[in-house]
């Protein structure tokens, strides 16, 4: 202590006054500080650029797909070929050749007219003979149809494929570059709204790949998680929030929720593939054991959303309730739940839209198949929003490219629909006390 | 009569019976001088009916279905001739695949012939009589029940009191379905990779240097002998976490830094939000981004330095994952920043100390634990993220710490051993099991570390 004294006594009578010493370090140390400021600046602001870079690569990569090329070529609805008792049975895509080389008479050799023919779709027959079923009364007329054209075709008209890369090293041979133009020439070629991106299921040629059915296996796969996840994380939150005596037991339960919550979503799939699949025996691929799978997955942040919510219902209001002779049930039902409504719909609609997002649980239970037919039920083999767009990701077509990331702006429009709603629930419902 | 009408019967008669206890509950009340010298509401008394009626007649019911398919099989199977039964177990298998399919008039694999059809039409008439009297049993008991509790109603009769406790058992079983979710995730992930760990030893797993699933289809084929040493896939996991947290930890700490200490108001009302949007993105739109944007990038910028760099690296996963991580790693340390007490920082201040200095040598010592528990659980949701490392990582399990290389990961590796059709018993899809259970114990881990680690440090400072 003594020596400290001394020290202190001495420096003071050797050395320039504390406050200098403080003012000659004083430059130095705003230095620092503005530097430390700049870094925390610098991180929101790069965190926010990958936001806007995200968006802008997505945006600009899929805003081609809500378009598609479409071919008018002038179909005769040969009424040789059609019999009007079974039109589904023609030869529509003899129709659609007919028409092509009646355009361009001079292809000849069987390469040649491959080529050509190679122009339109080969699910463009599907659209004829659903004209033909609809409206008989065509058949035997020469009708103009818009048809839509190969994805190749389409990747072209969008500029995606390089007019000037030789020949080989394009998708696209010569003949067809100029067949298109010529067409393009007299407004034969054409790019439309994409009508068949959302009313279609998925397909193996990206201009007929549509994602509604893998919107409505989603949506079964929610239906199944709302029904199921909503009451028994909400019953949950009540007994553990409300009726739950302070034990080791329910304390087991708040740690093995919390830890739930944390659990990598892969491994719930694992589980779903090991006791619903394996051990229930549940049929693959359906929404019913997706939906099951995400319940598990998302009860943990609807049970912790609603417990806040709960939570935060003052006393005073139990108090009164008990007062009046209400049961301790009757507190509950008639007026806590209710005041914190808002609160755990807003907890749940974020599990929901988290449960949208989820892939890899999916992965795991096989609605990872390739499904054509639009899911009719519960127990329909379908896929879901984000697997389907796993499964284009992985598809080595470019036209699948920009269907992806169409695709992904669909899903994230309707995260953003959900998440808007919670928080606009929240601001308008929400009650402080 | 097929178990769905019978269910929505069931539930009707329970609807019903809610309104004649109601009623008989009235009627009683009229008898003794109105309704309020029962025991409880006039409601109570029908809800009381109605559990009664409903309850155990839809226990009977799920349990009947539960176990009807298996009961079924085994009698159809007691029922077939002599050599098929001496089958193989994956042969036999494989014609009761056929017999259900033909009784649920789906496309039948194999050939039909008399055996089978005689098999599925005894299924069907099984399946018919246990329908039957499945409809018979809970039916009855429902009407049983009603009748029982109907006759029971009296002013004495605490219809409230057994209501709610009926209520709370509900409560309390939803409350278990959290630990029936844990104990079912360990015993079928165990279970598996016991089964595993049987065909491969288990220290072979853990430390084998080589791994290549691959099964051989034939015995004599080449190459494909089935290595089952994890350590490179361990690798390539902790290099793409290692590179995800050389992102997200700065990035999102300092974030969180400046959005508690420095921001104006303002500016904190967009950031922060803007971070959330970061979190919310599905992880399948990030591994698409990493795919096709990032990974190109990183092999295009790397040929231009003349850097081998593979078109599925380590780098461009982990980046991305990275920046999937940072909005975690930030809203969790913003909290514990929080939780610091103004008065630490007031201290500091009145020192003379500069905010930045505040930050560095109060706020942040204080705030320790609880950051190293953010930064635990974010590391345990690297670990265990999917999507990302599917899409822009790859298969091949090399051994490099070289973040331009190729690597694998454990979730990899569980998605490509279980997509497709696979044996159930053969050891390469129980490998994603054995590594299923790693990634639960390793994860599990680190989040009860993390969280308790949290929640000592918030009581702390409460």
């Amino acid at each position: 202590m003594s020596s400290i004294h001394s020290t202190m006594t001495l420096a003071s009578v050797t050395r320039p006054p504390t406050v200098d010493l403080v003012k000659s370090g004083l430059k130095r140390r705003y230095r620092a500080e503005r530097r430390f400021r700049s870094y925390g600046m610098a991180a929101v602001i790069m965190s926010v650029l990958f936001l806007a870079f995200l968006f802008f690569s997505i945006v600009s990569k899929g805003y081609t797909a809500f378009q598609q090329t479409f071919i008018r070529l002038p179909i005769h609805f040969d009424p040789a070929e059609i019999d009007p008792t079974n039109p589904a049975a023609a030869n529509y895509d003899g129709m659609i050749r007919q028409a092509l080389l009646k355009r361009f008479p001079t292809v000849e050799g069987r390469n040649a007219r491959r080529d050509l023919f190679a122009l339109v779709s080969p699910g463009a027959s599907f659209q004829l003979s659903a004209m033909a079923r609809q409206d008989p009364s065509v058949i035997g007329r020469t009708v103009e149809v818009w048809l839509p054209a190969n994805d190749d075709i389409d990747m072209l008209v969008k500029g995606q494929i390089d007019r000037d890369l030789p020949e080989t090293e394009r998708r696209l041979n010569n003949d067809q570059l100029e067949w298109v133009r010529s067409l393009q020439a007299e407004n034969m070629i054409e790019k439309h709204f994409n009508r068949i991106f959302f009313t279609a299921g998925d397909s193996r040629e990206p201009e007929l790949a549509g994602i509604w059915g893998a919107a409505v296996g989603s949506f079964y796969t929610l239906l199944v998680t709302l029904v199921l996840s909503f009451p028994i994380g909400v019953a949950a939150a009540v007994y553990l929030q409300e009726f739950a005596p302070k034990n080791t037991w329910t304390d087991i339960i708040e740690v093995n929720i919390n830890n739930l919550a944390a659990v990598p979503s892969i491994i719930f799939g694992l589980l779903g593939l090991a006791v619903f699949l394996n051990f229930f025996g549940l049929p693959r691929s359906t929404p019913l054991v997706g939906g099951l799978v995400l319940t598990l997955m998302t009860l943990p942040t609807i049970i912790i959303a609603s417990r806040v919510a709960l939570g935060a219902v003052p006393p005073s209001i139990r108090e009164a309730a008990l007062g009046v002779g209400a049961s301790k049930t009757q507190v509950v039902l008639h007026h806590v739940l209710p005041l914190a409504l808002p609160g755990v719909l807003t907890g749940a609609i974020i599990g929901m839209a988290r449960a949208l997002g989820e892939t890899a649980p999916l992965l795991m239970i096989g609605m990872v198949a390739f499904i054509v037919d639009i899911p009719k039920g519960l127990t329909d083999p379908a896929t879901a929003l984000p697997v389907q767009i796993f499964l284009w990701a992985d598809s080595p077509e470019r036209g699948f490219v920009e269907r992806t990331s169409a695709a992904i702006m669909v899903l994230l429009a309707f995260l953003i629909v959900m998440n808007a709603t919670a928080i606009f629930l929240r601001r308008r419902f929400e009650r402080r006390w | 009569m097929s178990p769905f009408t019978l269910f929505i019967l069931l539930l009707g008669l329970s609807a019903a019976a809610y309104f004649v206890g109601r009623r008989k509950a009235f009627a009683v009340g009229r008898k003794i001088g109105g309704v309020n010298r029962m025991h409880s509401l006039p409601t109570y008394y029908g809800v009381l009916t109605a559990l009664w009626c409903g309850i155990p007649a839809l226990l009977i019911f799920s349990c009947w279905l539960m176990f009807e398919s298996n009961v079924i099989t085994s009698l159809v199977i007691a029922q077939l001739p002599e050599e098929i039964r001496s089958l193989p177990p994956n042969r036999l298998g494989l014609i009761i695949n056929d017999i259900t399919n033909l009784v649920h008039g789906n496309i039948v694999g194999g050939e039909v012939n008399r055996v089978i059809e005689q098999a599925a039409e005894h299924y069907r008439g099984l399946k018919a009589i246990s329908h039957a009297a499945l409809a018979t049993v809970t039916l009855s008991l429902a009407i049983l029940a009603v009748i029982l509790v109907q006759s029971r109603i009296s002013p004495r009769l605490r219809a409230r009191n057994r209501v709610e406790q009926v209520f709370q058992m509900v409560l309390i079983a939803c409350s278990c379905i959290a630990i029936v979710t844990t104990l079912s995730i360990v015993l079928s992930v165990l279970f598996e990779a016991i089964r595993f760990f049987r065909a491969v030893p288990i220290s072979e797993f853990l430390f084998g240097l080589n791994w290549s699933p691959q099964l051989a289809i034939r015995a004599d084929q080449v190459g494909s002998s089935g290595a089952f040493g994890a350590v490179p896939v361990f690798i390539g996991t902790l290099l793409i976490s290692l590179i995800a947290m050389l992102v997200a930890v700065p990035i999102g700490l300092m974030a969180a830094i400046y959005l508690s200490e420095y921001a104006h108001k303002r500016v904190r009302d967009v950031a922060k939000p803007l971070l959330e949007i970061l979190a919310g993105i599905p992880t399948v739109v990030y591994g698409f981004f990493a795919a096709l944007m990032v990974a190109p990038l990183i092999r295009d910028t790397g040929g231009l330095l003349g850097l081998a760099v593979a078109s599925e690296s380590a780098l461009a996963a982990g980046l991305v994952m990275g920046v999937m991580i940072i909005p975690f790693v930030s809203s969790l340390s913003d909290d514990v920043i929080n939780a610091v007490p103004q008065a630490l920082r007031d201290g500091a201040y009145a020192l003379g100390a500069t905010q930045s200095e505040t930050i560095k040598q109060v706020v942040l010592p204080a705030a320790l634990p609880g950051i190293v528990g953010s930064i635990l659980l974010a590391v345990s949701r690297a670990i265990g993220e999917t999507m990302i490392v599917v899409m822009a990582a790859g298969l091949a399990a090399n051994m490099t710490f070289n973040p331009l290389q190729t690597v694998t990961t454990v979730t990899v590796q569980i998605v490509t051993l279980l997509i497709g059709d696979q044996e159930f018993d053969s050891p390469k899809t129980l490998a994603a099991f054995a590594l299923g259970l790693l990634l639960f114990v390793v994860t599990l881990g680190l989040n009860i570390i993390a969280l308790y680690v949290v929640r000592k440090y918030k009581e702390q400072y409460e």
